[in-house]
Order: C-alpha cells, then structure tokens, then sequence
C-alpha cells in the first residue's frame, strides 16, 4: 500500500476514534459503578449540538465547556431516574436517548434554521507536536492531531489511577461487584454510582464535542448515529479497563475510517457495506470477547432500596 | 380497607393517564425552550390527529397499524424478559423482504399475492431477530445491544437496496418500483386505511387469549418476571422461551413492515418509518405490555405521530420532537411502577 494513504488512513482513524474513545471512558467508569447507561448516545449527541451552539457563540473552548454541561444534564436525569429512583436501566437509558434525538432536532432547527449549520463553526485546529510529528507514518497518526485528542489519550492513565489507585476508585468497583455487601461495608453505593454516571455524562459529551470541533465541524440531526452505542460495546471488548479500552477504540477507529480509505481507492464495492462494518464488527467482537472477560457482577441489575 | 384498596385500583388505572399527560406538558414546556409557539404547535398536532374524519382515516388510523403491530411483539417479548430493542430493523427487514417478493407477483391474484408478501414480511422480521437470539444463547451477547446495532445494519441495506437492487426502474430517485395492485392491501375506499388494522386488532386479541389461557403464555410471563424460578421450579425451558419469544417480537416487526409497503407507502424508500419501532417501545410500556391495552396506547402514539406531521407542516417544528413527549411518558410509567413495586415490598416487610 502507497505509504501516503496507509498515513491518511490512520490519522483518519485516530481522530475518528476520538468521540468513540471519550465516550467509551466515560461508560467505563460508569459500569464499573454498576450502572449500564444506554442514554450515553442521548448525551453524545446532547453534547454534539451544545458543542455547535457553544462553539458558534463564543469559540471552540465555550462550545467544549457547554458540550460537557449538555452531558452531565441528560445524565443527570438518567441518575435521578435510574439510580435515585432505581428503574430499569436500559429502558431509561433508550427513553433518555429518544428524548435527546427530539430535543437536539427542534432546538437545532429553531437555531440554525432548515439549511443546519454550515460550515461556520470554530475547529479544533491540528496542533502538530514538534518533533514527534515528523517520525513516518505515526507522527502525522498520533502526534499531529487536534488537542482534544490529546486530551483523550491522557484521560486515559487518568481514568486508569483513578480507578485503580484511589480510594474513590475503590469504592466504585465495589459497588459495581455487590451493591449489597458494599453497603454493609459502609460504601455510599447510590453516590458513587451517580458520580460514575455523571463522569460518564460529561465524558460523553465531551466526545460529542469532539465528533463537532473537531471532526466533522457542523451539526447534523441524529448525527452521532449509535456512537454511543458503540462506546457501550468497545467498554465491554476493552474489558472494563481504561488502557484496553483505548486500543479497543483505536480499532473501531480504523475500521470507521475503511470507508474513506475504500472511497479514495475508489472500489466497486458499495458504500454502505463500509457503513456496516462497524456494527457487524461490533457484534463479532462481542461475540468473541464476552464471557471471556468479567464484567462488574452487578453491572445492570436494579437496585432495591436496603 | 376497602376504601383504600379501592383508591389505589384507581391511582392505577389513572397512572397511564397522568403519565400522558405529564408527556405533553414537558412536550410544551420543550417546545416553548426551544423558542416555538406552544399553543400554535400543539393545536396543529391536535387537528393533525383528530381534526376532521379524513385525518383520523386517512393519518392517524394508518400510524396506528404498525405502531400496534410492533407494540404487540415488544410486548411479548419483554413480557418473556427479551428486551429488544431492533423492531426497527425488524421493521425494515420486512419492508424489504415484502417489496422484493411484491414486485414479483404482479400477475398473481390478490388473494394469494397479499398473503405471501405478508408471509415474506414476517420470514424476514423473525430472521433479521434470529442473529441476537443466536448471539445470545450461543456467545451471551445481550440482545439489548445486538438488537440496537442490527438497526443501524437494517437502515444500510435500505439504502443500498434502493440504490442497488430495488432501485425503480428509469435509475433516478433511491426508492423502489411502487407494488403491483395485485400486492397491496385492500383499503376502505377514498381514505388511506387499510385492511392491516383488522388484522392488528385479530392479532391483540389472540395475543390476549394467548396470554391469558395457554400454557405457553403462562411460561412467557413466568420466565420474564423470574427465569430462575421457572426454569429450576416450573420445569421451563427458559432459553427456548426467549428464542421464541424474541424471534415472535421480530416477526411482528417484520409484518409491520409488510403491512407498511402493501397498504400505505406501496414502495420502499429510506426513512418509510418515522422511528416505529422506538416509539413502539412506548406503546408497549405505556400499555404495562398487555395486549388489548397496546391497541389503546398504539392508537395514542398514532395520534402524536399524524400531529407531528401536520405540526412540522403548519407550525414549522420538527416532528421528531414529538419523541421528547415519548420518552417523558416511558420515564414516568417506569417511575410509577417502580414505586408502586417499592410500596408493595416495604408493606411486605412492615
């Protein structure tokens, strides 16, 4: 393969892998916590438009700020509802999402009108770092990408210590294994499990920020297209751990980024087969990986209150 | 007693109720947020749904037929604890398999061609549903995730199918051919219902009876509220329950989609469903998974889908926000269940 094109191809996977990578992290402190948040899509995408609408208004760090807020609110809600209150997790989560898709559709056609945004929005700009961007083929890949995807390789050691390395950490896992026995140690089982989620929230919208200033750089309805979803399962295929989560992400990355690859190749094949590849990834992947890693024991079941 | 007991079979009743209503305020309290006209968006969806007879005919009757069609299959599957949440690929699996066949038949007389693109509709559900069955029984991929991604795979080989195979003849627009005569369902004339609904309205009731007088029934609602208990104590064969009870849901699905492409859009196209199979997660929540309710609440979730065409037309608001008032209603019958089942346990405990 022309050198040229394999560089594209992975620089391409690295930034695409990016809103995946957040928001996968995000999750991962979540269900270590015990908690399966399908409403992560919900609050990518929520993030995804306060990113646009932050970023229009006062620059691509408003827009980030705004986007992590947006996050945190629909998580939120998922807390109240399916922590506090203790419904069923993945219906909430769905609703929740549901929800999202409506809310960012209206909002997004009273303020940027029919047409959409546009390609007025702030970016992210690529921030090549001296030196290591010029080594071949990985420097343009890992070292000459936007800042939040350096952000995102360092929420990565960061997630791992506080996970492992804290007691905080301790705490969550706990919770995540047995609700009950945690609580008979004397562990606040219901306000790790919503700080968890509240991370996770905020790191998914962060990731939908990501998908806007720095990716795509406008707002589509439905835009995040199951990201969220996605990030669910590359927190199972990375096992519950920060550091295998990244190459779990990385790869989703790359195998996203196909689909330019194969466009510039210009093949016969048709495109939506490189749309699919994803997903039917994703269930191959599951397919392999469950069972073979151990997720929080607790992960999804409903709390009775005790 | 009897008084108080009386108070709460009516708190019950009325939960559903409140639950739809709580739905639309948040449904205003949105739209004024978002910066439209409340009043002017929500008295569009009201003439949308129930304005005239020919929008109660002609729109909301002909949202209610898939809406109940995939409710009752969501229904019974998390009724048997077989959470799916893929109807809408389902749904489309379907609404391929039954333009694909229709446009073959065109010769055919109507009476067997209807039947054999219906037949093909509900092959197809069940198959596009028999991947997350295998995935879990096989590998202990949760269906809730495989069901979801398979929607996004679904809403791909739409696309490709209209701009590849089924693409209409003269190569321009990314849909199909429209179907014969011969493959459509017959429909009441001058209005856009059709014979879908009685068969919807057939299928809720023997669901009903299902439900209530078989054996089988019986064993779905028993591996559904505790899969332990009836495989270790009622001899269930728990797994079987759940492959039935998911590739059933998909079937239903998939026959919504027939019932889509023969008796409203005669034709496939991208976007044909305006989110079905998630709003049909509400219809069968909103219904507390019973069948005979599902028709109720799928003819109420018609009535917001038809409002929100016509509020996207008159008041310029996007339809899709309707979906805020669908997710508020699924949220608040899940908090109403989850205090009543909290109530329950701390009497049991007092």
């Amino acid at each position: 393969m022309d050198l040229d094109l394999l560089t594209g191809f992975l620089a391409s996977a690295v930034r695409v892998a990016t809103p995946l990578l957040f928001a996968a992290l995000g999750e991962t402190m979540s269900e270590r916590g015990g908690v399966i948040n399908l409403g992560i899509e919900g609050a990518m995408l929520a993030g995804a438009l306060a990113a646009a609408l932050g970023g229009a208004a006062g620059g691509v760090w408003a827009g980030a700020a705004a986007a992590i807020l947006a996050g945190v609110l629909v998580s939120l809600l998922f807390a109240l509802v399916a922590v506090r209150a203790g419904a069923d997790q993945i219906i909430t989560g769905t609703a929740l999402t549901l929800g999202a898709v409506g809310l960012t559709g209206a909002i997004n056609r009273q303020a940027f009108g029919a047409a959409g945004v546009g390609l007025t929005l702030p970016t992210f700009p690529a921030l090549p770092i001296p030196g290591l961007s010029r080594l071949p083929v990985v420097g343009q890949a890992l070292f000459s990408q936007s800042l939040l995807t350096y952000l995102g390789f360092v929420m990565v050691p960061l997630s791992w210590w506080l996970l492992y390395r804290t007691r905080w950490g301790l705490e969550l896992r706990a919770a995540g294994e047995s609700a009950k026995n945690s609580r008979a140690a004397g562990v606040q089982v219901t306000r790790l499990r919503t700080m968890g989620v509240l991370i996770g929230g905020g790191m998914a919208g962060l990731g939908g920020a990501s998908l806007v200033l720095a990716q795509v750089g406008t707002f589509a309805e439905k835009m995040t297209a199951g990201r969220g979803f996605i990030a669910i399962a590359i927190v199972v295929l990375g096992a519950w751990n920060p550091v295998r989560v990244l190459g779990a992400a990385l790869f989703f990355g790359a195998a996203m980024a196909l689909q330019f690859l194969f466009q510039s190749l210009g093949s016969g094949v048709p495109y939506q087969l490189f749309l699919v590849l994803p997903y039917l990834l994703t269930l191959a992947t599951l397919a392999g990986a469950w069972g073979r890693t151990a997720a929080p024991a607790d992960l999804g079941k409903e709390e009775s209150e005790g | 007693m009897t008084a108080r007991a009386g108070a709460r079979r009516w708190a019950l009743r009325l939960a559903p109720v409140a639950a739809v209503a709580v739905g639309i305020a948040v449904l205003a309290l949105a739209l004024l947020v978002a910066g439209y006209d409340p009043g002017l968006a929500l008295g569009a969806l009201w003439r949308g749904a129930f304005g005239s007879t020919d929008a109660v005919l002609s729109a909301l009757l002909p949202r209610a037929i898939p809406l109940i069609t995939i409710g009752l299959g969501i229904g019974l599957a998390f009724r048997a604890g077989a959470l799916n949440i893929g109807a809408e690929g389902q749904f489309y699996a379907g609404a391929v398999a039954a333009t694909w066949i229709g446009l073959l038949l065109g010769g055919w007389p109507r009476l067997v061609a209807v039947p054999v693109v219906l037949a093909a509709a509900l092959a197809a559900g069940l198959a596009w549903a028999s991947l997350p069955i295998l995935l879990r029984l096989r590998f202990g991929v949760l269906e809730v995730i495989s069901t979801l991604l398979l929607n996004f795979v679904a809403e791909a080989l739409v696309s490709w199918m209209v701009q590849g195979p089924l693409q209409e003849s003269r190569h321009v627009y990314p849909q199909s051919d429209p179907l014969p005569l011969a493959a459509r369902l017959p429909a009441l004339p001058g209005t856009r219902l059709h014979l879908g609904l009685a068969l919807a309205l057939g299928a809720a009731v023997l669901l009903w009876v299902f439900f209530r007088y078989s054996l089988p029934g019986f064993q779905f609602r028993a591996t559904g509220s505790n899969p332990v208990a009836a495989r270790v104590m009622g001899g269930v064969n728990t797994r079987r329950v759940f492959a039935l009870a998911l590739g059933a849901s998909g079937g239903f699905a998939g026959l919504a989609g027939g019932f889509e492409v023969s008796g409203t859009s005669f034709a496939l196209f991208q976007s044909l469903s305006p989110g079905y199979g998630f709003t049909a997660i509400a219809v069968a929540l909103l219904a507390r998974l019973d069948p005979l309710a599902t028709v109720a609440s799928g003819l109420l979730f018609a009535a917001l889908e038809a409002g929100s065409s016509a509020m996207q037309r008159e008041a310029q608001v996007p339809a899709v926000v309707v979906w805020v008032a669908e997710a508020v209603i699924i949220i608040a019958v899940l908090l109403s269940d989850t205090w009543r089942r909290r109530r329950a346990h701390a009497v049991v405990e007092a």
